[in-house]
């Protein structure tokens, strides 16, 4: 392996020769990524829009397989287990998922949000359970205070921070291995975006985060190691400190130095 | 000078006068629009409302001759609605429990397959649907239901003419109101590994309910006041029935008999009364919840 992609033992996740296409196969959206991502981690993954980012990130969960035609090669490792030879409900069990814009089911209370991934997949749990999920979740995302005396209603009161911490608290609540997060903070104001900042340098000592992120400061402020991708390459992929004061490809360099972007 | 100030007073004189014209020409035309609503309404109120009490809604309709004597005496004529109630209600009933569930998930699987050949041919196959007369549709329900099922007039015979009708509009309204719910929720059910079926009745239903809901009582609404095919395929039943496999009364059928007999003319107006504003409120339900909860 060149030595522009990060060596890491025992990762969490290993992606190998993971190719993505939409459609055409000759137009790859994801060209032939190898990449393995540290445990208990932030890993941020950055460049140009277009480039990949949330394709890359969608594979790790299979969320990419909702569209049609989609043709994925290669092979993509939890914990040494094929992410592609376990059910889908399994596998999105252990790596969570947080979208750009905050998306609580608009229908549900904020306690039914949070236990959401246990009640629609049909699971059985005594209210007791309930109730303790429900309230560890809101806890770690820093927002029970806010909402204790709220759990019946509806979450369409809350901030835009407050909606993407409870969509955060939801994802925490199957107590995943990964959470992969694509953009959390760009529909966010600044201080909203400081404070999900900081839950996740928490959270980081749980779970391993994958950042998509189109905010360089917010990469180089939080995450430990950094993916710089381009046209669907992973071009370069290093510890973020490193990435920042010595980039190793003129691609990189071009793009933190706001050449393009 | 004196010239360009007479003309300019004379350009602004015509402009005020167009907007004038203009706003009469809105007002009466607005007028003729509303003017049969408030006839049929004032016509129905004056004409039907003597003969509405609780009879009405809970006993059958009179034989000739009781309708005939109260005629005569001036007294208003004895008996209800009440078999065309129950079998207005019993066939919607029926009609809603064939057509809501079929067509919920014709309009989610054109939701969810919007550029697919096979959808486009049943999106038009929809709206051709919609443009077939009801009679017609009564037509088929005869050779399907009474011909080959129930061997004879029945109930369910006008279930399944009347669900025919109500198809289209519900797989409409269930295609819009889909459509509507931002794909994002979608996505987040599916990020918690939530399996296809239950992403569309856990989720997805529920978030669109008002919209499928305002679809479905548009749509009774629409079918409750049809005749033809009713005259078609339940023919009608001087008592209260509740079998579906025989004739069965319903309100507008009802409608159509007192029409044809010279001594019920007062019950035309009461039931028709009763139909409107059965129809209205139900219109009237669909907005509020469409407004509340969207
Ligand atoms: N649903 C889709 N169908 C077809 N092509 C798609 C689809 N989604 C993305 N693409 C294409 O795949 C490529 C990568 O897209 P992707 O969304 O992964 O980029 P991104 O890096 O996340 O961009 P952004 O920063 O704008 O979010 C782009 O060329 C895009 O046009
Ligand atoms: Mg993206």
């Amino acid at each position: 392996m060149s030595d522009k992609i990060l060596q890491i033992t025992n990762p969490v996740l290993s992606i190998s020769n993971l190719s993505i296409a939409y459609g055409k196969k000759d137009k790859l959206a994801v060209k032939d990524v190898s990449a393995d991502v540290k445990r208990n981690n932030i890993t941020a993954i950055m460049g140009p829009s277009g480039c990949g980012k949330s394709t890359l990130l969608r594979a790790i969960n299979r969320m990419h397989e909702l569209y049609p035609n989609i043709h994925t090669e290669g092979e993509i490792k939890l914990n040494g287990e094929t992410i592609y030879e376990m059910s889908t409900s399994k596998l999105r069990r252990k790596i969570g998922m947080v979208f750009q814009r905050p998306n609580p089911f608009p229908t549900m209370s904020i306690y039914e949000n949070v236990i959401a991934g246990y009640d629609l997949n049909g699971s059985k749990l005594k209210k007791n359970e309930k109730d303790e999920i429900v309230e560890t979740s809101l806890h770690d995302v820093g927002l029970f205070e806010e909402v204790k005396d709220s759990l019946n209603k509806k979450g369409n009161f809350l901030s835009g921070g407050q909606q993407q911490r409870l969509c955060i608290a939801r994802a925490l609540a199957f107590k995943p291995e990964v959470i992969l997060m694509d953009e959390p903070t760009s529909a966010l104001d600044p201080l909203s975006t400081a404070k999900i900042e900081d839950l996740l340098v928490e959270l980081k000592v749980h779970y391993s985060i994958i950042l998509v992120t189109h905010n360089m400061s917010q990469a180089a402020r939080i995450s430990d190691n950094a993916m710089f991708m381009y046209l669907g390459e992973l071009v370069e992929y290093d510890k973020t400190k490193t990435m920042f004061t010595n980039p190793k490809d003129p691609r990189t360099e071009g793009y933190l130095t706001g050449k393009f972007g | 000078m004196e010239k360009a100030l007479i003309n300019k007073n004379e350009g602004s004189n015509w402009r005020e006068l167009k907007n004038k014209l203009f706003f009469g020409l809105v007002i009466v035309l607005s007028g003729i629009t509303i003017m049969p609503i408030l006839l049929i309404v004032y016509k129905l109120l004056s004409k039907g409302l003597r003969q509405i009490n609780l009879d009405f809604f809970f006993k059958v309709a009179p034989d000739t001759l009781q309708a005939m004597s109260a005629v005569q005496s001036g007294e208003i004529i004895p008996g209800g609605i009440a078999n065309g109630i129950t079998g207005t209600l019993l066939m919607v009933a029926v009609a809603s429990l064939i057509a809501i569930p079929v067509s919920i998930l014709i309009g989610i699987f054109l939701y969810e397959n919007p550029g697919k050949k096979y959808a486009s041919l049943i999106r038009n196959l929809t709206d051709i649907l919609q443009g077939v007369p009801s009679v017609v549709l009564g037509l088929i329900a005869y050779f399907w239901i009474v011909k080959g099922v129930t061997n004879g007039f029945s109930a369910l015979a006008g279930s399944v003419a009347l669900s025919i009708m109500m198809l289209p509009l519900i797989i409409r309204s269930t295609e819009e109101t889909m459509k509507m719910i931002p794909v994002s929720i979608k996505e987040a059910g599916a990020a918690l590994g939530v399996p296809y079926h239950r992403i569309i009745f856990k989720i997805m239903i529920p978030s669109g309910f008002s919209g499928l809901m305002t679809g479905i009582l548009l749509s009774i609404s629409r079918v409750l006041g049809e005749t033809a095919p009713l005259m078609l395929t339940t023919l009608g039943n001087r008592a209260i029935n509740f079998n579906i496999t025989k004739p069965t009364s319903a309100v507008p059928l009802q409608i159509w008999e007192f029409y044809n007999n010279p001594n019920m003319i007062d019950l035309v107006w009461s039931s028709s009364l009763f139909l409107v504003g059965f129809v209205l409120t139900l219109n009237i339900i669909a907005k509020r919840i469409s407004t509340k909860y969207s």
